[in-house]
């Protein structure tokens, strides 16, 4: 496997903002590829400069080991890409938007494989509406639908499920995988939400101020099965206190206004139901939370999960 | 580059709003056409009474006036005026609508380069500015030859009055609505040029009429001082040099000389001006362009 993107000290200043600083970073052939961080982190101006659109202040950016200045014709022909939202021609239907975005990508495509395309991501029986027409979700799958066409080798999807439903969010993360794993596409992806990324990255990078906190595979840099629970009871102050007093006294974090926090292993957590239960302490409701969110929010504020929740 | 080209024409004619130029042409060029059906008689009367002092009209003469070829030099008098502002609406909409729409930053991820891209998006609006002028061509022209009949032409000027053959009439239009295409790109192309700097098509459309209505009133107002340190520099003042085509030389009795123009020299001289600001508006809106961060 070779290196579809590598960027090295990347650099970008918008007059006195540092927006993205002395990045570097490397995407491997045929990996999905989170790229992780608060809103204003930098990823956006990252993924426009990938794609040409923001020129850096410094730095390299090579893609399929050739220079993108140089040789940008060449690179975007096999680069399919969504930046933020969607936005298309909304006096157009959806087969006359991809239709256009053929052409600019330099193929010839006909109507038949534009239809194939739409029923990919499930708009074939809205082929000819007015994108005017489409929800976000629509909206969202043409977008992803455009990027697609010209059946790009990288794609590149900047939040893809922003302003989704939860049903809009599954389908983007299936298509997604079935990119990755049956038509064996490198994919970088972009977006705030952990819980996203790790359903679906192979490996990440997560970014803060511009600037690289950390980068690799998704499962060397954290343990899944280490998670966070809240849990809510009749009588909280009750729960804390007895549960300091038991075996689990080690896995207590702290006791919030509505809940008790525990750190343990998700296999752990039926034993500690056994023993709230032995306590006679009545439970509401136990909700478990990834360390791996633990670990971000720890990277991007500078305070563990527990104590950000603590604010 | 002509399969880019199709996709703005079709982008551009797809839109409802496009069709608004052409009607509202449509709908001047019918509106003088049926007044000048109609009452055409007192209309030549008015033209007639600044010379009336100095020279005696016969009613046949003035019946030989009223004809296709001066209800279209009515017409044009009228519409160029107009017309930028028609032109402005898709010129000035070419990038910055894009970026309002946010499909420039989708369009730019493409494998097009940035000058291609300016490029077809220029070739568009002039495509635009061309079909409406050989619309109003159709309607103003040839409607007015159908409907009034063609005879010889007489243009009236502050120094007297021009005369020509009609057999001498008809290149002259193909000339002037040929200088008119010029004129009017030149508008599409500082339209084109301010909407570079834009992320919505309103304000390239409203500084482009700004720009247009101040240039036109310093270029009509009569103060010696700027006759020759500004006028000859605004591309407005050029603008009307189509004009030109109808003002004919005479020999020594004072006859007409048949396909002669008066003063070529000047109309050829403003028509190089106006293709050299072309030029700079949009070799401006590309150099801008290339370095431009897309942020919308």
């Amino acid at each position: 496997m070779g290196s579809i993107i590598r960027v090295d000290h990347l650099t970008k200043h918008f007059r006195d903002i540092k927006a993205v600083e002395n990045l570097s970073f490397t995407v491997e052939e045929g990996q999905v590829y989170g790229f992780l961080g608060q809103n204003g982190a930098g990823k956006s101006t990252t993924i426009r400069m990938l794609l040409t659109l923001i020129q850096p202040t410094s730095g390299s950016i090579d893609i399929f080991g050739m220079d993108l200045q140089r040789h940008r014709k060449e690179i975007l022909r096999q680069v399919g890409a969504i930046i933020e939202r969607p936005d298309l021609y909304k006096y157009l239907t959806a087969l006359e938007n991809l239709r256009i975005f053929a052409t600019m990508s330099g193929i010839k495509i006909s109507g038949k494989k534009l239809m194939d395309q739409l029923a990919m991501v499930g708009l074939e029986q809205r082929a000819h509406s007015k994108v005017k027409t489409y929800s976000q979700g629509m909206k969202q799958r043409l977008g992803i639908a455009t990027a697609l066409v010209h059946d790009p080798k990288l794609i590149i999807l900047d939040e893809p499920t922003n302003g989704l439903d939860p049903q809009g969010i599954a389908d983007i993360r299936n298509l997604i995988l079935m990119l990755s794993r049956e038509k064996n596409k490198t994919l970088l992806i972009s977006s705030h939400l952990l819980s996203e990324i790790e359903l679906i990255a192979d490996s990440m990078l997560i970014i803060d101020k511009g600037k690289k906190l950390v980068e690799g595979r998704v499962n060397d840099l954290f343990d899944p099965a280490e998670t966070v629970v809240e849990l809510k009871t009749t009588n909280d102050a009750a729960a804390f206190e007895k549960l300091s007093g038991s075996d689990f006294r080690e896995f207590v974090q702290q006791r919030r206004n509505d809940c008790v926090l525990l750190k343990l292993h998700r296999n752990r957590i039926p034993e500690v139901l056994k023993e709230l239960v032995r306590m006679e302490v009545n439970v509401i409701s136990l909700h478990s939370k990834h360390s791996l969110e633990d670990y971000f929010l720890s990277l991007t504020t500078g305070q563990p999960h527990v104590e950000a929740l603590k604010n | 580059m002509w399969k880019l080209l199709k996709i703005e024409l079709f982008k551009i004619f797809k839109r409802p709003r496009t069709y608004i130029a052409f009607g509202a042409i449509a709908a001047i060029v019918f509106l003088i056409q049926v007044a000048l059906k109609f009452d055409g008689k007192s209309y030549v009367d008015l033209l007639m009474s600044n010379l009336s002092g100095s020279f005696e009209f016969s009613d046949e003469f003035k019946n030989k006036l009223l004809n296709g070829y001066l209800i279209c030099f009515v017409i044009l008098n009228t519409l160029l005026i107009q017309m930028p502002l028609l032109v402005a609406l898709i010129a000035g909409d070419s990038i910055a609508g894009e970026a309002n729409m946010g499909t420039l930053r989708l369009s730019l991820t493409k494998p097009v380069s940035r000058t291609q891209y300016m490029l077809v998006k220029f070739a568009a609006s002039v495509v635009y500015t061309l079909a409406l002028l050989i619309w109003m061509a159709a309607l103003a022209l040839f409607g007015s030859m159908l409907i009034f009949g063609t005879n010889d032409m007489v243009v009236l000027r502050s120094e007297g009055i021009e005369q020509m053959k009609d057999f001498d009439v008809l290149w002259r239009y193909v000339a002037a609505f040929g200088y008119a295409a010029v004129a009017l790109t030149t508008v599409s192309a500082l339209a084109f040029l301010l909407s570079v700097f834009a992320e919505n098509s309103i304000g390239p459309i409203i500084a482009t009429m700004s720009i247009v209505i101040v240039f036109t009133i310093l270029s009509e107002m009569n103060i010696p001082i700027y006759d020759k340190t500004i006028k000859p520099y605004l591309f407005t003042s050029h603008m009307v040099a189509w004009k030109g085509f109808f003002y004919v030389k005479a020999d020594a009795e004072g006859t007409t000389i048949n396909g002669s123009i008066e003063n070529l020299p000047a109309v050829l001289r403003s028509l190089g001006i106006l293709v050299a600001y072309i030029v700079l508006f949009f070799s401006t809106a590309v150099w801008v362009f290339r370095k431009k961060d897309i942020l919308t």
